[in-house]
Parts: C-alpha cells; sequence; structure tokens
C-alpha cells in the first residue's frame, strides 16, 4: 500500500464517519412566518421564526406593514391638526398620546394650560390607561387560550371608553387638547359617574385576578416564560410596565421632567422582580387599580377656574425645539419638536413605546416553544400603530 | 334476542335501518352541542346572547344555517395539498366517530351491535380519528397544519393511556367489557345493601370518572388540551386549508365525539339508561331520554372547562399524563383490585 493511499483511505474514513454522523443529526430548520396576518400579533407585526421542531431558533420581527409616515406628514399640517393624526399613533389610549406633543408645543409657546385643565388631563390620561390595560388583562387569556377572559375585557372597557367619550365627544379618538388647555369643561354628572365606573374598575380588576391567576395553567403558561433582565431590557429601550416587571423602579410619572398634575399626586409605583410574562401581567393588573385610584384622588381634589389659558386665535409657535417624554401605557412616549415660527411644526420625532418594546424580540424569543412565543407577545403588549407610526 | 328480528326484518334492511339511524343522530348530536354549549352557554358565561334571531326561538336555526352555507361553498384544495389524503382525512375522522356510535347502548333492547368488547372497541375506534388529523395535517402542505397534526400524535400517546387504564377499573368491577353488561352491573349493584338505585360506578370509580373526564377532553382536542387547534398560536392546526363541507365534518366530528364520549361516560359511570323501577319496553322509551339528560350533565362539564380555563403546552401535557394521571389511575387499578378480592 502507497503512502498516498493510505493516506486518502485515513481521509475517507475519518470523513464517512463525519458524513454518516451528519446524516444523523442533519435536518432542516423550518421557517416559519408568523403574521403579517395572525390573531396573535394584534395587527400586522410580522415575525420570522426559524424553528427546530417546535423550538424557535432565530426570531426576527419585521415592521413597517403598518407605516403610515406620521412624522413627516405632520410637518404639511398646523399644531391644532397634528393631534388628529398622533390621536392614531396609540389608538387603544389616544388621549395620552395627544398629550406630550400639546405639552412640547405649550413649552415653546411659553404658556402653560390652567390647573383645572391640567387635572382633568391627568384624569383622562389616566383613564386611557386603563381601557388600554383592561384590554391587555383579556387578551392576555385570549393568548394563552382562554376564550372567555377577553370579552369581560371589552365589556368592562366600554365603561371607561363612554366616560371618555361623554366627556370628549369621541370614543377612541377623542381630539381634545388644545394648545393652552382643553376643548370644554366636563359635562354635568360625569364626576359622580366617574367615580361610579371606578367602582366596577375595581371589580374588574378582581374578576381578571380570580379567572387568571387563581388557574394553575395560567401559573405554568407564564411563570418564567420570556424573562428579560432589567440591564439587558434596559439595553434595548425596552420601558413603562415591562421594564418595571423586570424589578426596575422607574416611573416617568415620578422619576421624569413633572408634567400634568402628578407631581401632586401620591401614587405607588408597582415592580415585580421576576422578569417573566407572568410578572408583565401582574405589574400591568396592579397599574390598572392604581390608575383607578389616581382618578378618584385626582376627582376629590379637581381645582375650579379656566380650561383654557389665554391663546392667540391663529396658533403660531415660535421658533424654538422642546423635548418632551411622558409614561404612557404602553411606555415611555416623547416627542421632539422644533418650530421655526409658522403655523405647523417644521420637524417632529416621535419616539414611541411599542418600537423600542418590540426590538426585545430577537433576543428574548431565542429557544422558546411556539405557544411561549405567542405568550410573549401578548405580555410585552404592543399595538402596531405605535410599533409602524 | 333482538326484537326487530322477531318482527321477521330481513337482515339486510336491518342494517340500512341502523345506518340509518346513526347517520341521523351523528348531525343531530352535532347540533344539539353545538347550540345549547358552544351557542348558548358560552354567550351567557362571556355574559352575550349568542344567535338570537334565526329561527325565531333563541336562534336555534343558527347553526343549520352555518350547516347549510358550508354545504354551499366552493371546495378549495391548496395547490400544493396532496389531492388524495387531503379528501380522505375528514371522512376518516368522521367515520371514526360514527363506529363508535353503533356500540353505545341507548335502551335494554336499543344497540346497534352489543359487542362482548363493547368499550375496547369504542376506545380504540375513536383513537382512529388522530389518524384523520396527521392525514389533514400532512397533506394540506401548510406548517401551521403539521405543527397541530404532530402535536395531535403526540397528544395521542399521552392520553390515550390514562383514558384506557380509567376504563379498565370499571371493567373490573363489572366484569365484563360489554356495554350492556356494565349497565346490568350497575342496575343490579346494591350500595351497603340498598338496592334502590342500583349502584352507579361514579360512588366507587370517583377517581376514574374524573381521569376519564380530563383524558376525553385531550381526545376531544378541547381546552386546556387544545394545543393541536390552538386558534391562537396555530390559528387553527390541522383544520386552517380547509373550508366548505370538509370543514364541516372536521366540526361535527368533533361535537358528534364529544358526544359519544359523554355517552361512553354516561354508561360507564352513571348508569347507562338504566332507570330504577322501569322494565321492558318503557325502558325501552324512557332509558333513551335518562341517557340524553345524564349526557347532557357530563357535556356541560367538558364545556364549561372548555370554556374557562387556558391551554397548556404540550410538554405540560405529557408531564401532567405521565407524571400524574397515569400514576393516579394505575393506583385506582391497584385499589379496585384489592376491593374487588376483599368483599
Amino acid at each position: 500500500m502507497s503512502m498516498t493511499e493510505e493516506r486518502q483511505r485515513a481521509y475517507i474514513g475519518k470523513h464517512l464517519a463525519e458524513a454518516q454522523i451528519n446524516v444523523e443529526l442533519h435536518h432542516e430548520d423550518m421557517v416559519l412566518n408568523i403574521g403579517p396576518q395572525h390573531p396573535a400579533t394584534h395587527g400586522t407585526l410580522r415575525v420570522v421564526v426559524k424553528l427546530d421542531g417546535e423550538r424557535v431558533v432565530a426570531a426576527d420581527p419585521v415592521i413597517g406593514y403598518m407605516h403610515r409616515g406620521y412624522e413627516k406628514i405632520v410637518e404639511y399640517r398646523s399644531y391644532p391638526q397634528v393631534t388628529t393624526l398622533i390621536n392614531r399613533i396609540d389608538w387603544l389610549s389616544s388621549f395620552a398620546n395627544e398629550v406630550p406633543f400639546i405639552h412640547a408645543a405649550e413649552q415653546i409657546m411659553g404658556i402653560e394650560a390652567p390647573p383645572r385643565a391640567q387635572y382633568i388631563r391627568t384624569v383622562l390620561t389616566e383613564l386611557s390607561r386603563i381601557a388600554t390595560f383592561i384590554v391587555f388583562l383579556g387578551d392576555m387569556g385570549a393568548q394563552v387560550g382562554a376564550v372567555t377572559p377577553v370579552f369581560y375585557a371589552f365589556r368592562d372597557r366600554e365603561h371607561v371608553l363612554n366616560l371618555i367619550e361623554a366627556a370628549t365627544g369621541g370614543r377612541f379618538h377623542p381630539n381634545f387638547n388644545r394648545i393652552g388647555g382643553l376643548k370644554d369643561d366636563l359635562p354635568s354628572g360625569w364626576i359622580t359617574e366617574t367615580r361610579r365606573v371606578m367602582g366596577k374598575v375595581f371589580e374588574s380588576c378582581d374578576t381578571f385576578e380570580n379567572l387568571l391567576q387563581g388557574n394553575e395553567i395560567f401559573h405554568v403558561r407564564t411563570k418564567g416564560i420570556g424573562i428579560i433582565p432589567a440591564d439587558i431590557g434596559k439595553g434595548y429601550g425596552v420601558s413603562g410596565s415591562n421594564l418595571r416587571a423586570s424589578g426596575v423602579d422607574w416611573d416617568l410619572r415620578r422619576d421624569g421632567a413633572p408634567y400634568l398634575a402628578y407631581p401632586e399626586v401620591d401614587f405607588k409605583v408597582w415592580t415585580h422582580p421576576g422578569g417573566d410574562s407572568f410578572s408583565r401581567y401582574w405589574v400591568r393588573l396592579q397599574e390598572t387599580r392604581e390608575a383607578a385610584r389616581i382618578v378618584l384622588d385626582l376627582l376629590d381634589r379637581l381645582p375650579a377656574g379656566p380650561v383654557m389659558a389665554k391663546v392667540p386665535r391663529i396658533i403660531k409657535v415660535p421658533a424654538g425645539e422642546s423635548w418632551v417624554r411622558v409614561e404612557n401605557p404602553l411606555g415611555e412616549m416623547g416627542y421632539y419638536v422644533i418650530s421655526k415660527g409658522a403655523t405647523g411644526p417644521f420637524r417632529v420625532k416621535i419616539r414611541s413605546a411599542s418600537f423600542s418594546n418590540v426590538s426585545i424580540l430577537p433576543w428574548v424569543l431565542k429557544g422558546v416553544y411556539v405557544p411561549d412565543l405567542i405568550t410573549i407577545l401578548a405580555s410585552l403588549y404592543f399595538i402596531l400603530g405605535d410599533i409602524d407610526r | 334476542m333482538n326484537p326487530l328480528v322477531a318482527l321477521e326484518i330481513p337482515w339486510g334492511l336491518l342494517l340500512v335501518i341502523k345506518v340509518m339511524v346513526i347517520l341521523a343522530i351523528i348531525p343531530a348530536a352535532a347540533l344539539i352541542l353545538g347550540y345549547v354549549f358552544l351557542m348558548k352557554m358560552m354567550s351567557h358565561m362571556q355574559s352575550r346572547f349568542g344567535p338570537m334571531d334565526p329561527g325565531g326561538f333563541h336562534g336555534w336555526f343558527q347553526l343549520i344555517g352555518d350547516g347549510i352555507k358550508f354545504i354551499q361553498k366552493e371546495d378549495i384544495m391548496p395547490a400544493e395539498a396532496d389531492r388524495r389524503i387531503f379528501a380522505l382525512a375528514p371522512a376518516i375522522v368522521l367515520i371514526s366517530t360514527f363506529v363508535v356510535y353503533a356500540v353505545i347502548p341507548i335502551g335494554p333492547r336499543l344497540v346497534a351491535e352489543d359487542l362482548d368488547v363493547g368499550i375496547f372497541f369504542a376506545l380504540a375506534i375513536s383513537s382512529v380519528s388522530v389518524i384523520g388529523v396527521l392525514m389533514a395535517g400532512w397533506a394540506s402542505s401548510n406548517k401551521y397544519a403539521l405543527l397541530g397534526a404532530l402535536r395531535a400524535a403526540g397528544q395521542l400517546i399521552a392520553y390515550e393511556l390514562p383514558l384506557v387504564l380509567a376504563v379498565v377499573g370499571v371493567v373490573m368491577q363489572a366484569g365484563t367489557m360489554s356495554l350492556q353488561g356494565i349497565v346490568g352491573a350497575q342496575a343490579s349493584g346494591e350500595i351497603f345493601g340498598w338496592g334502590g338505585i342500583g349502584n352507579p360506578f361514579l360512588l366507587t370509580q370517583a377517581v376514574g370518572f374524573v381521569l376519564f373526564l380530563a383524558a376525553a377532553q385531550a381526545e376531544l382536542t378541547q381546552t386546556p388540551f387544545d394545543m393541536p387547534v390552538a386558534e391562537s398560536e396555530l390559528v387553527a392546526g390541522y383544520q386552517v386549508e380547509y373550508t366548505g363541507f370538509r370543514f364541516l365534518f372536521f366540526q361535527m366530528s368533533e361535537y358528534a365525539t364529544a358526544f359519544a364520549l359523554a355517552a361512553i361516560a354516561a354508561t360507564l359511570f352513571l348508569g347507562g339508561w338504566h332507570v330504577p323501577g322501569v322494565e321492558g319496553t318503557a325502558a325501552d322509551v324512557l332509558g333513551p331520554l335518562v341517557l340524553f339528560a345524564k349526557i347532557m350533565a357530563i357535556s356541560f362539564l367538558i364545556f364549561w372547562v372548555r370554556f374557562t380555563y387556558p391551554r397548556f403546552r404540550e410538554d405540560q401535557l405529557q408531564m401532567l399524563a405521565w407524571k400524574y394521571l397515569i400514576p393516579i389511575s394505575l393506583l385506582n387499578i391497584l385499589a379496585t383490585g384489592i376491593f374487588k378480592v376483599a368483599f
């Protein structure tokens, strides 16, 4: 046997063994498109996942299916028109969207809404928070497979939406904020009705607590699923309840630059050390109750007075820049407004919470099962309009 | 002796009559369960009314109308589908349901075929439907359908064992596998020497009853074990590519199987068609009604859980089955054996 032949055989022998091992172990990963039309994606988010069996090897969120170009459109609108558009960013809590933009414009103009307007704004913001979170509580049940909570959620949310409609005229898109205050004062009897409805909100929270937390299966499906450690969450720019569920005690209503009536309210910032899907559910449940408490507290000491400051008939914002970030139901929402002295903004940059919240998906979805993927998507709680703008 | 034979009906005609009766029962059962539980009970649990207009009285016509709609729909088949298997799958699922009905007694003389191994036959046949599900998932050439079908196959092993083992206790106590024999054993039994209502095995086999219902829930792919369908994850699992009357077949067999399994549970644990103190022809009239009431009671339990619970994950079901259901059912068998020998 010659040297080369020997080497050849050794080579073949070695690689044959390897080839056989590869035949046994090699299998194709399956690429599964979740979305853009899938019930778990709340709209048109598309998550492309590579699956090994049911285990996610890699996941990539594809966004932009609902991009409406608001940042560009608002450059061609006057300030009062802009609120109509930004209402539709996070459509479940539209009122809360309006606040930071109006606030930014007011800062540049150097005017401040009267205290009564600030209080009513705070009340309505907290009401939108309740409306959004009640939908979340029901949806969380639906995504882990329970069909009933979602119906309770939409039933109970309706009480809150009725209040928003009674005060602003719009169920979903109030368009109620004006630069310098609010369009109208509260209708008569609204405060009594709101107190009654807050009682219902507490009841509703108890129902969800019973229905979901009272079920063993809900615990095994959410605990330890999709853990986001605090530093990783901060690194990806996750904010709001999602970050508080990772144990970060940070809430712009308390820790940020003072806005609305929050400095005058004493409220608890709920956190949970878990960082998993259950913590995110739990934190939102507590925050729903806390929001109802804030509403009741504010209604007790609602100041009298006008709801509109003195502003010129045609609003021209002087040249200047302003960056306002606030704690919206989905997380941190910010507006960077540049004005060049015209009737409309020169440039607006919108920092929306969901955009940053879903950016963690590739990290957090690695290695989970397909059903857990749905749980994690539900627990991160994003609104498509808030991702794509 | 079969009374119909006494009327000298030729066996061929008799067979046709039996087949026609079962063929009529399946859609009727599916309609009743679908209407009473899926449409009405679920709606009221979720604080809504459900259909109210079709047919005049509380929307009773809704499901029949839905059925007519499904039949009218275009038969869509995916371009990549394995056409023959795709078409065959719903039929296999429905046939397995159909055959189960053949052995369920609804009166002392009302049973299509009183097999000596009745319960064994029923449980064996009812799991054939998984083959149909696998075929449907595979032939659809859809990833969601495939995942759903594979989950169904994985689930089969997990729940089939506790289902059968739960029944073993009843069979041991009755000393027969014939469903008529089991009804008879319960009718002639006594509770501490008092034979007023016989001895429904629910009393002695309560553990078996719970295990049976849990496993039946998995067999029916109902929440909390509805991973093969999983509306919020796999959209509809193996059914995702089906439309029109093929989809109707799946739906019908789902509810008809729920009815059949509830009937088996009623027969095994609640005394079946037996009414204390009623014999002969009267029992043939009353028996089906009593059995129907029992079926509805058990279906209520099944659907109550379905509308309330979240869904397990596939691996969690395996854990539940192997760590809890199977050991408990084995202990149940052991305890039944000890009592059988002792008393």
